[in-house]
């Protein structure tokens, strides 16, 4: 009879566990697939307020090289030309000083050092870029202008700078993680074979780290795509096409300052609106293919082959 | 594991997207002066120009009549002029005259807009102190801004390059001094801002740059220029007198690049909205106009 209790209390027990595994479980998947659907709402909002632009607007203006939206000139060229033109810029500057930095941090910098430089790095990325931009337009665009003798600081260059600036800690971090995912062996191997510190790091290490390094550069890009409010106050935001490597050094607008700049004053429902819209519908398929891109490499990163490097 | 690190991707990117699209709906200043219950309320949005005027306006109310309770909200001309006609506000402000097309919206939705000159306003050309120019005439302004003169010498000035700034292009600043200067009033005209031209999102934008570049130009309200920039005297035509803008001048109709500062209401005003806009004329509104750099209406 005790026995019997044992037993159905035991059952009892049991069950509330299932019980409780059961909400659990559900709130975990509830919550997983409600990202999914925001991801879907969003994406469905921006298809629904952006494709009427092209047919509200000749493509010949909407992929014209004039962008005067309150004059019915709708060319997003200069926009597209402008975010590509700071991105890379940034890029271009951030990626040997982010490689450079995370091999030091990695490779050479004495135990105590790396120790205060890996959270100094964090702490850079949480900066507000409303404050950069500020320290760009009271600080660095006046710097620029007196010692590259430039017209104004306000620059495509200047936001390459700032943008540089903040996609600096994500790239340093995964890189820095790729680099520790280096076996300690290769190192070893390589030093056995008489490879000298620079030789090792140059020619084994950074080769076998290369997919990391490269995930860190393009979630890096995709920071530096998105940024707005930085690049706002700094690039001067004049919508001109560049003529040139050298249009770095002029003013230039972004896809993502004319959308900040522009939607809060536009009527709802307008052209001017729609066309904003469309403006993020490429942005969103830019930042999906540079993110699609850092996957499959992730993806294809896999097992090392490091013999190949070594031979 | 990659699966599940591409969608926190997206999601990242998707946050990124959205902070960009996020960041349109721009924070404008806004203030509701307290009411006490069963009081009237009065909205008014619109004109980042006219916004620290109708500000103090209805701060200043609040003291006359404080059973009225006024909101005050900027965001740009268009901005407030949509609201009207959406009907979400009572008072609508532009710094431009209505377009036909806002007129012909307003006869749709079945009522006559109702635009009343509040102030008046110059438009001041400002440069750097160090710029040895000071007297410029409209067409030479128009041959700046459309980048026909690209270089200060051209005008008599150093042998720098002119560095064009201008406010966003959905200021109602813009508009005008795109209508009155760049295209010198002409109807026929189609000039154009130079792409060149830098589109700053804030007057304090225009001000900071103006303040440390000396190839810069800029235009933009009397009512912000600083002390620490210089103002150009602007003369209507080759060979006619420069002028500076003050009050003085634009009452007397002699600065060229002076306009009025307007609100709009739906139909002719009742009530409360009509009460505050006589005050407004008035002579205590008109000294609150003055006090804040702008040129009070004629007669006041």
């Amino acid at each position: 009879m005790s026995k019997a209790i044992e037993l159905y209390g035991q059952q009892a027990k049991e069950r509330r566990q299932r019980a409780g595994e059961w909400i659990v479980e559900n709130l975990v998947r509830i919550s997983g697939i409600s990202a999914i659907v925001f991801v879907v709402l969003v994406f469905f909002f921006l298809i629904r307020e952006g494709l009427p632009a092209f047919w509200q607007v000749q493509p010949g203006n909407l992929f014209g090289t004039k962008w005067y939206p309150t004059f019915g000139f709708f060319g997003i060229l200069p926009l597209i030309c402008g975010s590509l033109l700071v991105t890379v810029g940034a890029i271009v500057i951030a990626l040997p000083l982010g490689i450079a930095t995370a091999i030091y941090m990695r490779e050479l910098a004495p135990g105590w050092l790396r120790e205060i430089l890996k959270p100094l790095v964090e702490i850079l990325a949480g900066i507000p870029s409303v404050v950069l931009g500020f320290l760009g337009m009271v600080a660095v665009a006046p710097l620029l202008r007196t010692w590259l003798d430039m017209p104004t600081g306000l620059s495509a260059f200047a936001g390459a700078l700032m943008l540089a600036y903040m996609a600096l800690p994500t790239i340093i971090s995964v890189a820095d993680d790729a680099i520790d995912a280096v076996p300690k062996s290769y190192r070893d191997a390589a030093l056995a074979l008489g490879a000298n510190h620079w030789q090792t790091i140059w020619r084994v290490v950074l080769p076998a780290a290369r997919s990391g390094v490269l995930i860190g550069v393009m979630l890096g890009i995709g920071r530096a795509i998105g940024e707005t409010m930085a690049v706002m106050m700094v690039t001067g935001n004049a919508a001109r096409m560049p003529d040139g490597l050298l249009a770095i050094f002029q003013p230039a607008r972004t896809m993502t300052a004319t959308i900040a700049a522009e939607m809060g004053e536009v009527a709802n429902g307008s052209t001017h609106y729609h066309v904003l819209f469309a403006v993020g519908i490429v942005l969103f398929v830019i930042t999906f293919l540079i993110n699609a891109l850092a996957s499959v490499l992730m993806v294809r990163s896999g097992p090392r082959r490091g013999g190949q490097l070594l031979g | 594991m990659c699966k599940r690190r591409f969608g926190g991707l997206i999601l990242i990117s998707l946050v990124i997207l959205l902070v960009a699209g996020g960041c349109g709906s721009t924070s404008t200043p806004s203030a509701a002066t307290a009411a006490p219950a069963g009081g009237q309320s009065i909205e008014n949005k619109g004109s980042d120009t006219l916004v620290n005027l109708a500000l103090a306006w209805a701060e200043a109310y609040a003291k006359v009549k404080p059973n009225v309770r006024i909101s005050v909200t900027g965001g740009g001309s268009g901005t407030g002029i949509a609201a009207l006609l959406n009907g979400t506000v009572d008072i609508a402000n532009a710094s431009r005259s209505l377009s036909e097309e806002e007129k012909a919206a307003a006869k749709a939705e079945g009522f006559e807009a109702n635009q009343i000159t509040v102030a008046m306003d110059a438009i001041a050309v400002i440069v750097n102190p160090s710029n040895p120019v000071s007297d410029l005439t409209i067409q030479q302004l128009s041959d700046i801004y459309t980048g026909r003169i690209t270089n200060w010498k051209q005008v008599g000035g150093e042998d720098r390059p002119i560095v064009l700034l201008s406010r966003e292009s959905n200021s109602g600043t813009y508009v005008y001094f795109l209508e009155n200067v760049v295209r010198q009033g002409r109807a026929d005209s189609t000039d154009l801002f130079s792409p060149n031209a830098l589109l700053m999102p804030s007057s304090e934008g225009i001000s900071n740059e103006i303040r440390q570049n000396p190839n810069a130009i800029g235009y933009d309200g009397l009512g912000y220029v600083t002390p620490d920039v210089k103002v150009i005297r602007v003369a209507a035509k080759p060979g006619g007198e420069y002028v500076m803008p003050t009050a003085d001048t634009v009452v007397q109709g002699k600065y060229p690049i002076a306009r009025g500062l307007y609100m709009v209401t739906r139909g002719q005003p009742t009530g409360a909205v009509a009460d505050y806009l006589q005050w407004i004329k008035g002579p205590e509104g008109q000294a609150i106009v003055r006090q804040l750099g702008f040129v009070p209406l004629q007669g006041q």
